[in-house]
């Protein structure tokens, strides 16, 4: 029976992406902002993640990407728990995730190929592949013959499309989005959406947190709900 | 049931996914980092020229000016070095004391066991000397009367080496009918020896003080730079820049601005010495030529370029070390 359950947990590990076993994530002052959360995502799987304001979903995101730790609990990210991952590893752990803001986080003095070429530069790749990649990206979101403009000549949607084009050029199999559609009109959004779409059909994990109920519900994906840091629908 | 992974993280697992994995591609890398941290690190530079270019002279003026002190000391050792400290004491005989007289206190002072060697400078002798090198030879012409006293020069045996001994000797001197008063010339040698090693220490502290300030000023001057690029620091580390790639950057301007100062130092204490060149060098002559200029040699140049860069990189290191850590994405 032993064997049988680690069997079933190795198998489990084996196929996940991502995966929270009880996490609690208590900010000084503040409580609990999240409370014993557990579920996974597997691989190639797209998720949302919703709930009212405040509700944690933001801080599930940073403990994904390393910007928080949890305070009880393990966040397991393609087979490796990030609790034991020391300081200088998180640079590397951030590579697999692929973040994408509600403000776009755009350096405004940099043109848009030189902000999505900056996760290659970090990575050490040379000239011709940094151009060769930054291209794809920004043909993939539908900017290719921007790449000289500057993010603030763009509209809303096409800098949230350099965002996106940024956090997936590296090729991360994990994509993270934190209200990704929170200052877009509701057509915009379904493009964007449609997007991400796309990148899970060819393989990528994505979790998008968005409290947008009714765009959600047009799409056809799994819903996780936070309700005061507790998951109440999964 | 709780699902417990302790699976340590090992580096190399997360590094695999840089670029490629092997050596060359690693090397490859590398490279592309630090040619990206040198261009952009100048491109800054240039981007904001004015207030580099203040940084710069001002770095430069307070590395100048150690420079500057520690030529002028060099130079003045120039002089200083010729001069060797020995225990020779000159006597200075009484005007009305005929040269017969002083000729016989020689004889009586060679008697002494104590004495070395006795040497009489009569008075035409020490005009002549003195028209010779003093510079002053027309002026001397012009007096009426040879102003010079008769000289005695004793020089102690080295068995004399003790301090008071020679003191009681110098005492001796003084008390003799005949001498107008006794000197010993390595008085004055150990005074400008002492002066010489004070110059050399105060250059050594003055270019601390400065070398100090140079360095703050550098970490401020990145300081500066990095609150300004905070936004950049925070969405690198976003998107997984480790903490090498963000000081990079920041550790080429630091030495960027250490050099750029060294080399406007340079230029500065250069210029400085080829204008007074000319007058120094029309002094000299009019002594006995013995005299010429010293200028920032090679190996002085380089140590001068070095130290620059150095604190420059140093500079901006401290600030990186204490400031970096306060920018983190949360």
């Amino acid at each position: 029976m032993q064997m049988l359950l680690s069997m079933h947990c190795l198998l489990k590990t084996k196929k996940s992406m991502l995966q929270f076993d009880n996490v609690s994530m208590r900010y000084p002052g503040a409580g609990d902002v999240l409370r014993n959360v557990s579920f996974h995502l597997e691989r190639g799987e797209m998720a949302f993640l919703t709930g009212h304001s405040g509700a944690g979903k933001s801080t599930l995101l940073k403990l994904i990407a390393l910007i928080e730790r949890s305070s009880r609990g393990q966040v397991l990210l393609d087979d490796q728990n990030l609790n034991q991952a020391k300081d200088r590893h998180i640079p590397f752990i951030r590579r697999k995730v692929g973040l994408i803001f509600q403000d776009y986080k755009l350096l405004q003095d940099r043109t848009v190929f030189d902000n999505v070429a900056l996760p290659l530069i970090i990575a050490g790749y040379g000239h011709h592949e940094v151009s060769r990649r930054v291209r794809a990206a920004l043909d993939k979101v539908g900017l290719l013959g921007k790449e000289k403009k500057y993010p603030a000549v763009l509209s809303g949607g096409e800098q949230q499309r350099v965002g996106i084009a940024r956090a997936v050029v590296n090729k991360p199999p994990m994509i993270l989005a934190d209200e990704p559609t929170g200052n877009l009109d509701p057509e915009l959004s379904a493009e964007i959406m449609h997007l991400f779409e796309q990148f899970q059909q060819v393989g990528s994990t994505v979790l998008i947190a968005s409290h947008d109920v009714l765009l959600i519900a047009q799409m056809n994906y799994r819903v996780l709900k936070l309700d005061h840091g507790q998951l109440v629908e999964s | 049931m709780r699902h417990v992974t302790k699976k340590p993280i090992k580096q190399e697992r997360w590094q695999t996914k840089i670029s490629g994995g092997n050596f060359v591609d690693k090397l490859y890398a590398y490279r592309n980092l630090h040619a990206h941290a040198l261009f952009s690190s100048l491109g800054r530079l240039v981007a904001s020229r004015f207030s580099s270019a203040m940084t710069i002279v001002v770095l430069a003026i307070a590395i100048s000016l150690a420079s500057g002190f520690y030529i002028l000391v060099a130079n003045l050792q120039q002089l200083a070095g010729n001069l060797e400290a020995s225990n020779q004491i000159s006597l200075f005989i009484k005007d009305e004391i005929s040269e017969v007289r002083a000729n016989k206190f020689a004889d009586s002072i060679r008697k002494n066991p104590d004495i070395q060697a006795v040497k009489l400078i009569t008075k035409e002798q020490a005009l002549a000397e003195f028209q010779l090198y003093s510079g002053f030879g027309d002026a001397v012409k012009a007096l009426e009367k040879n102003p010079l006293p008769v000289v005695i020069q004793v020089l102690p045996k080295n068995s004399l080496e003790n301090e008071q001994a020679l003191a009681v000797l110098l005492d001796d001197f003084e008390r003799a009918a005949e001498v107008d008063f006794a000197q010993m010339d390595m008085q004055w040698v150990k005074r400008v020896q002492s002066i010489m090693e004070v110059a050399r220490r105060g250059v050594i502290l003055l270019s601390l003080l400065l070398g100090t300030g140079v360095l703050f000023i550098t970490a401020n001057t990145i300081r500066l730079e990095l609150y300004k690029r905070r936004d950049e620091v925070v969405i690198a580390k976003l998107v997984g820049a480790t903490n090498g790639f963000i000081h990079r950057p920041f550790l080429y301007s630091g030495f960027w601005i250490g050099f750029f100062s060294g080399v406007t130092a340079w230029f500065i204490v250069t210029t400085i010495m080829l204008i007074l060149k000319r007058p120094v060098e029309t002094l000299s002559r009019l002594y006995d030529d013995g005299f010429h200029i010293v200028f920032l040699g090679f190996t002085e140049t380089l140590a001068l370029l070095l130290i620059s860069s150095v604190l420059g990189v140093v500079g901006s290191w401290i600030v990186l070390h204490f400031q970096l850590r306060q920018l983190k994405p949360e």
